[in-house]
């Protein structure tokens, strides 16, 4: 994903490794932060495979129980922060700018350091794998009071969180300062792309909910090595605690995952269908509601812990509220296809399947929702199919589509359509194969997070492990489309969709030059 | 009470499903497979009216599915350029958007209602006949009567050898033992949780509970079963290397058959777990004591005490199996100070048991030539 440097002659850029070192560029460092969340994705993918092989049948065949829970807790959090966070960070910094007619980042600089902090924090967590005991083998939640329990692979993982909270607080610092400083004259805030708007939601949510999980690994570690008790009942503290402090960052974070995901989604659905997204302040202000009601719903994670009952039915209302702005977006979306004139290029079919499998996963929220049916399923598979349907058919399908949807313009070639069809025609398959006869265990009463099984949940496990291995060689194909389409593909014509509307498609050349609106688009009238 | 309601009929298994099991007795490993598409069914009137409430949201689901995905698929079919649909320009319309936000609210309210109603009755553990203490240990859980003054410790009873495929499993493989839980037939039981070590959860599917165990806290729950039967379930949070291996059994019967239950549990209680005035030999010890290893210690300290260093040090050779044997048994009665992997055995295992797992470790396992006498533990527990 190389800009054409055009204009990098001119100021003795260097090339070569110290190029992507040194780039202040806000093109270059959207495509690191892209192609390390494609190594993550890999890697975490990998470690999915791995569970996935121990429980295709009961007994214990693959891995060891300690190396199995070393497992789920690196995929949990290598997938949440190396790999889908990071992505739509690299979909911020190559698009933000050119969609509001800046010439790049406010602070290109700090940009460069928000990146950079990445690599250390992967190998951190990678690394742990390798420390005495290996990695924490505590989920991705981390709860107290196991984590003080773990070998020193767990300092390596709460020092990796750090720095990347430090990289997303800087990155969203970055991202608030350029949409509210930077927009070319005329572009009013309730003319942004939407896009746009939810980057701007999700930066302010990132700032508000990384420093709460900063500290709740603090005090992990502090309890782990010096001797305070925030966790430990003996010391006068509070497992549960902990747990309300990390689902207060975890809640937001859901959203911090998926409302870059609407953005793209809202792009791409009016481009194909070649008609204006529907009720455009309606998207914003239900953005800004998920938003707000996402910090005040967090409890709803631990309705087994014994919280009293006036507590639960409040979570449980402020819960289904959130159905209600989904709902909003979902019909928008909806109602952005209806009478239009849609084509289905590979972007707008996986904006398809976001659309109908986002809503089965939003649908399955409504039935945790409600908090009796949520404590029988609630540490069950029926909670992972759930989130695996908000945040793989959700958040991964829409980077799909935005990956394929920009593509042309960040590298002036064209994806091979026809395999970029098969590409999602098999993810979408294998996915379902996959998460959704998990919500067959979930219901019948399989724990999550167990290495082996009793025998009733024997056939939907192997149906489940079958379809992961089809939905990660899925993904392998996805690069082979990938490379084919940088090395070899047609050169993209400059307005290859013919619908899209934002300043990066009709004030750009196609592809877009490394340094785009030196003097910004005029956009008043 | 019907607890297969509503939903339990669209979900009959299909021909789809059956096609699928003839393959699946192809394969040994899903011989007992089930493809089991909902809730285990539920012994409690709670438990089924909860599977009702989720029956009626699922159908609630079900309406608005069709009316969303109607919509999508009708427009993606008619409205495409290949069919030549002319894209219209219509992007606002107040009164639509009044409409969609209304119906959502009107919906979740009426979902509301029961829901309201019946987490306030699963919450109610007032009136109870009996009050249990669940207590969670990495891995097995402790039982107490508070009551009746019963007390045991419940550990799973499948053979290492299941889990590693060298022989049959069974059909209860993993969700069985030693010791059940045992509770009269029709009257409210409460548990109370709480764990020793690290967060546990104390869950059986059949009766509708979940509760989570806090080192340090008391939770409750309370059920009633309606139907005598045995209900498995297992330890539903991450508890560590051996979560997925402390399964929960209840075993529901008549009142009398509880009774007697209760009167057969406190004789054993009331016996000592040796013979005082025996000495027994290192080969009867040591014997034993393979017993109790393959019970409380394989999980950790493996097979022949290799063990898995760092965390779980080998006894073969270790330093304190073949160190001094009043530090081994320190270690094994209180548990260890450096390493909280190591727990306090002492309150869960007898004065024999433990002498003889200590003959097992120090004589089967390393050739020391010393051990104690069950005795000797009494003894040194009351110092």
């Amino acid at each position: 994903m190389e800009a054409v440097h055009d204009h990098s002659q001119d100021h003795h850029v260097p090339t070569g490794i110290m190029r992507y070192v040194t780039t202040t560029n806000h093109k270059d460092i959207g495509s690191m932060y892209l192609w390390f969340s494609f190594m993550m994705f890999l890697v975490g993918g990998v470690m999915a495979l791995v569970i996935r092989a121990e429980l295709f049948q009961p007994g214990l065949q693959v891995v060891e129980p300690e190396f199995f829970n070393q497992m789920t807790t690196l995929h949990g959090l290598i997938m949440v922060f190396g790999a889908i966070m990071p992505a739509f960070v690299g979909f911020a910094n190559w698009q933000i700018p050119m969609m509001i007619g800046a010439p790049d980042m406010a602070f290109p600089r700090m940009n460069n350091w928000s990146f950079w902090l990445l690599p250390p924090a992967g190998i951190l967590l990678m690394g742990s794998l390798l420390a005495p005991g290996g990695a924490g083998g505590v989920g991705w939640t981390m709860y107290a009071p196991l984590t003080i329990q773990q070998g020193m692979g767990m300092d390596l993982m709460i020092f990796a969180i750090h720095i990347l909270g430090m990289s997303s607080i800087m990155g969203s610092i970055n991202i608030i300062t350029t949409i509210l400083n930077m927009r070319a004259p005329g572009m009013t805030m309730m003319k942004m792309p939407l896009f746009v708007w939810t980057w701007l939601i999700t930066a302010y949510l990132l700032v508000a909910s990384m420093p709460v999980l900063a500290g709740a690994v603090t005090m992990t570690l502090t309890d782990r090595h010096f001797g305070t008790h925030f966790f430990n009942a003996a010391g006068g503290g509070d497992p549960v605690l902990y747990q309300h402090i990390f689902w207060f960052f975890g809640h937001p974070e859901v959203y911090i995952i998926a409302i870059p995901a609407f953005g793209v989604i809202s792009e791409v659905i009016p481009t194909f269908s070649r008609k204006p997204l529907f009720g455009y302040p309606s998207m914003v202000y239900a953005t800004g509601s998920i938003a707000i009601l996402s910090f005040l719903v967090w409890a709803h994670h631990m309705y087994t812990v014994g919280m009293p009952v006036e507590a639960q039915l409040y979570y449980m209302f402020a819960t289904m509220l959130i159905a209600i702005p989904t709902g909003v977006k979902v019909f928008n979306w909806v109602a952005t296809m209806w009478k239009g004139s849609m084509s289905f290029e590979t972007p707008m079919l996986f904006a398809q399947g976001f659309l109908f499998l986002f809503t089965i996963g939003g649908f399955t929220g409504i039935v945790l929702a409600v908090t009796p049916i949520d404590i029988q399923l609630h540490d069950t598979y029926y909670v992972v199919a759930h989130f695996h349907y908000v945040m793989v058919a959700g958040a991964l399908f829409a980077a799909f589509a935005g990956v394929y949807y920009w593509l042309p313009k960040w590298i002036g070639k064209m994806y091979d359509e026809r395999l970029g069809k098969i590409h999602f025609w098999l993810s979408l398959t294998f996915f379902n194969v996959t998460f959704f006869v998990q919500h067959f265990l979930g219901l019948a009463g399989m724990p999550r997070r167990i290495p082996d099984y009793a025998l009733q949940f024997a056939d939907w496990n192997m149906v489940s492990s079958i379809g992961a291995f089809g939905f990660g060689l899925s993904q392998v194909f996805f690069l082979y489309v990938l490379l084919k389409a940088i090395r070899s593909g047609e050169k993209a014509p400059e307005m290859p969709w013919e619908g899209a509307t934002t300043l990066e498609w009709t004030h750009l050349p196609t592809p877009a030059p490394y340094h785009s609106f030196e003097t910004p688009p005029d956009l008043r009238s | 009470m019907n607890v297969k309601s509503m939903f339990g009929g669209i979900m009959k298994v299909s021909f789809g499903v059956r096609v699928l099991s003839m393959l699946s007795a192809l394969t040994p490993g899903l011989a007992l497979a089930e493809w089991n598409l909902s809730f285990t069914p539920a012994i409690t009137l709670l438990g089924a009216e909860i599977q009702a409430v989720h029956n009626l949201v699922m159908w609630i689901i079900v309406g608005i599915s069709i009316a969303v995905f109607g919509a999508m698929f009708w427009s993606i079919l008619k409205h495409r350029k290949s069919v030549g649909h002319k894209a219209s320009n219509f992007h606002e319309n107040t009164t639509i958007e009044i409409i969609w936000t209304v119906i959502p609210v009107v919906i979740l309210i009426a979902m509301a209602f029961p829901a309201t109603r019946l987490l306030l009755a699963t919450r109610d553990s007032s009136g109870s006949d009996i009050t249990i203490k669940a207590t969670g240990y990495q891995w097995r859980w402790g039982y107490e009567y508070l009551d009746e003054g019963v007390k045991f410790y419940s550990t799973l009873a499948t053979p290492r050898s299941q889990i590693d495929g060298v022989t049959q499993k069974t059909s209860t493989y993993l969700l069985e033992v030693d010791n059940p839980v045992v509770v009269p037939v029709g009257k409210k039981i409460r548990i109370l949780t709480t764990a020793n070590d690290v967060i546990h959860s104390w869950a059986v599917p059949a009766l509708a509970v979940k509760q989570d165990a806090i080192p340090g806290f008391i939770r409750d729950i309370a059920f009633k079963a309606e139907t005598v039967g045995t209900y498995r379930g297992q330890c539903s949070e991450l508890c560590g290397k051996e979560h997925g291996f402390m399964p929960i059994v209840v075993e529901v019967v008549s009142e009398e058959d509880y009774q007697s239950w209760i009167q057969a549990k406190l004789t054993v209680a009331g016996a000592p777990s040796f013979d005082p005035d025996k000495s027994y030999s290192v080969t009867e010890l040591v014997a034993a004591g393979e017993q109790v290893y393959n019970a409380n210690c394989v999980a950790c300290h493996q097979t022949d005490g290799v063990g898995m260093p760092p965390t779980f040090p080998a006894i073969k050779g270790g330093k304190i199996a073949t160190g001094s044997i009043e530090g081994h048994l320190d270690i094994i009665l209180n548990g260890s100070a450096k390493n909280p992997m190591m727990a306090a055995w002492g309150p869960i295992l007898s004065d024999m048991d433990l002498a003889a797992v200590i003959a097992y470790q120090r004589n089967g396992i390393n050739s020391n030539g010393d051990f104690l006498q069950p005795a000797d533990i009494t003894a040194a527990r009351s110092e």
